[in-house]
């Protein structure tokens, strides 16, 4: 796979932040963001956890190149990330973060295989061989047999794997889960936890997941704390 | 990425909500359909009027005798009276911007016969340079010449009615005898205009004789009824009508300005009407069918506006597993081009069908008589036009669906 990635220096370094401010205009200007900086190592298992209002789905916005910072720098993997035009983001969202929503987020007319091979639809993968790589990645889930199923024929449980598997498929960097086991029940979400782990483990894959659940920040290497939008040490 | 799988996702898209897509095609289905048919429908029903007009000279007037309706030269009003052969030569040498004087004889409802068939024609005397004002589609033979005229010969052009009813069995009847009262004149063609302008009677139940013949033979003296004029190129009917009544009028005692006893009948002025019809035809043609044809599109792009606003969570996990603005883009703009592409060409195919049934239908003895169906060219234009609308119709919707952020998907919940 052709990286748009240039190796520097600060390759261990996955994530750098420094002096990241975010204020949202409206009617009332919002601070939300206010001086962050964080670094987080190729390879760690990082949880944020903050109040709800404390910035930390600001934060994973910005990690995941959805929305913009004002002032400071933000490097992933050795790239600056800083006003990029929609094009160039969604390349970068496409080839070096792998998402997984609360909800999921899968697109209900298309069946788990067809949600898996999206990302690579949009990398120009033939599609023969996006079929077979979504399988493969599903077949890791241990969801083969529910390859043609659409997402409403499925558990919670499925589904986060199928959303796994989707952010697992180009072989990102980094996954950024935004309360990966928030719409799922305690059972399952151990069960994805333990799914998340592995891979963080096995695979060696950077991952950040957002939370405010104890339970899931304590499996965790590194617990970020953030409250009024600095990080609490 | 231009593969068969955008083709897979675009289909999957419009064929996912089959009622909404069909609905929304029908209204570009029923513009396109509307525009082609009343082009084609228009043109037709044109030419269905103008072959009324077929072969009839435009710059031409009729001129023909009324009671007075003035007091002039001590006679008084209401006196009868009659053109008379003498006024062609006037007409000729008084008036030189006319080009052809044609007078003419007729006499309703006499008997023609030919064996056991019997046809009520309407007999009129002509001379050859009729042909000029109103000219004839020969079948067979040949028209009333200047012989004719000279020698009186008892000779005879018949109509296409009276032709197939005196000759039921077909064939070219030239040489044949046919009796109009107790007199027989020998058929020498067969007029097929079909034309329903006309003098005194439609040509095709109509029998022609030489005008000189007539005269004699139906006891008419040197007494014309009408007399038809064309004007010569570059002069108008109006500008010479009131030298043609003066002329005419001195002739017979009547007031130069009584213009409803020296009727001129400037058939013109019917043309020019007609012309303005048509033009008028034309444009609420093109007014209700590209109006529809709008209507329908804009109708695509309202209901694109309301998918994409229904599918703002899609659009926006699209947008953050890596789709490009420009893959959104393309997409919803394509989906507004199948959509309005399909529609239209179904559209534009159900016109040219019907149309080809109604040519079908004025088609007579395998010939056409009004040409409905409209140019290949007209068919493509209408297919670019369709092309066209269905970027315009995307627009909207597209710009919308660019400005979703990836950040939505996840506030839709």
């Amino acid at each position: 796979m052709a990286s748009p990635v240039t190796p520097s220096a600060r390759y261990n370094t996955m994530i750098h932040l420094h002096g990241i401010h975010k204020t949202y205009f409206g009617a009332q200007p919002l601070h939300v963001l206010k001086g962050i900086d964080l670094d987080i190592a190729e390879g760690e298992l990082v949880s944020i956890m903050g109040a709800s209002g404390s910035g930390k789905s600001t934060l994973l916005n910005i990690l995941g190149i959805l929305d913009d910072y004002d002032e400071g720098e933000y490097s992933l993997a050795g790239t600056l990330i800083k006003d990029l035009s929609e094009t160039r983001a969604a390349e970068y969202r496409n080839r070096l973060i792998g998402f997984i929503f609360q909800s999921f987020n899968l697109i209900g007319f298309k069946t788990a295989v067809e949600n898996v091979e999206l990302p690579l639809f949009y990398q120009g993968v033939s599609r023969k061989k996006r079929h077979q790589m979504a399988m493969e990645e599903l077949a890791k889930m241990g969801l083969t047999d529910w390859a043609e199923h659409y997402p409403n024929e499925m558990s919670g449980g499925q589904r986060q794997r199928v959303a796994i598997a989707r952010a697992l498929v180009t072989r990102p960097k980094i996954i950024l889960a935004d309360e990966p086991t928030g719409a799922l029940d305690s059972k399952t979400g151990v069960e994805v936890m333990e799914l998340l782990k592995r891979l963080n483990r096995e695979e060696g894959i950077t991952m950040v997941i957002v939370t405010h659940d104890p339970n899931v920040a304590a499996q965790t290497n590194r617990i970020i704390r953030i409250k009024d939008g600095v990080i609490e040490e | 990425m231009i593969d068969l799988d955008s083709y897979h996702e675009l289909l999957e898209t419009l064929l996912r909500n089959k009622t909404r897509s069909f609905l929304t095609g029908f209204g570009v289905f029923w513009g396109v359909f509307m525009l082609v048919a009343l082009m084609g429908g228009g043109a037709g029903m044109k030419e269905m009027l103008s072959n009324n007009f077929e072969g009839f000279a435009t710059n031409s007037a009729i001129i023909w005798a009324q009671p007075t309706t003035k007091p002039y030269h001590g006679f008084r009003k209401g006196r009868m009276w009659t053109l008379s052969t003498s006024d062609i030569q006037r007409l000729q040498e008084q008036v030189p911007q006319i080009d052809v004087v044609s007078p003419m004889l007729n006499k309703w409802g006499v008997q023609a016969v030919n064996g056991d068939n019997k046809f009520n024609a309407n007999v009129k005397g002509l001379l050859p340079n009729y042909a000029k004002v109103e000219t004839p589609k020969l079948y067979y033979g040949r028209y009333i010449n200047d012989m004719d005229i000279a020698q009186q010969r008892k000779v005879c052009v018949i109509g296409k009615r009276v032709y197939k009813t005196l000759f039921p069995q077909g064939g070219d009847p030239c040489g044949q005898l046919v009796r109009l009262d107790s007199v027989y004149y020998t058929v020498i063609g067969v007029d097929y205009s079909t034309g329903n302008m006309s003098v005194n009677g439609t040509a095709d139940e109509s029998v022609a004789i030489p005008l000189s013949l007539m005269q004699r033979a139906f006891n008419r003296g040197d007494e014309i009824e009408m007399i038809a004029i064309t004007a010569r190129p570059g002069t108008t009917i109006n500008d010479i009508t009131p030298r043609i009544r003066e002329v005419i009028a001195r002739a017979h005692h009547v007031d130069p300005a009584d213009e409803k006893s020296v009727m001129v009948f400037n058939t013109e002025v019917l043309f020019g009407m007609m012309d303005n019809l048509f033009d008028g035809v034309d444009l609420l043609i093109w007014l209700v069918g590209i109006g529809t044809l709008l209507a329908g599109a804009i109708g695509v792009s309202n209901i694109m506006m309301v998918t994409v606003k229904e599918r703002t969570t899609e659009i926006g996990i699209r947008r953050a597993i890596g789709a490009t603005p420009r893959v959104i883009l393309t997409q919803i703009i394509s989906e507004s081009i199948l959509l309005t592409a399909v529609a239209g060409m179904t559209g534009i195919l159900f016109a040219v069908m019907i149309l080809q049934m109604m040519e079908l239908g004025f088609t007579e003895d395998g010939i056409v008589q009004s040409h409905f169906q409209v140019t290949f060219w007209i068919a493509v234009g209408a297919a670019a036009l369709l092309a066209a609308l269905g970027v315009l119709a995307g627009l909207a919707p597209a710009a919308r669906a660019m400005a979703i952020k990836p950040v939505d998907a996840m506030r839709e919940e």
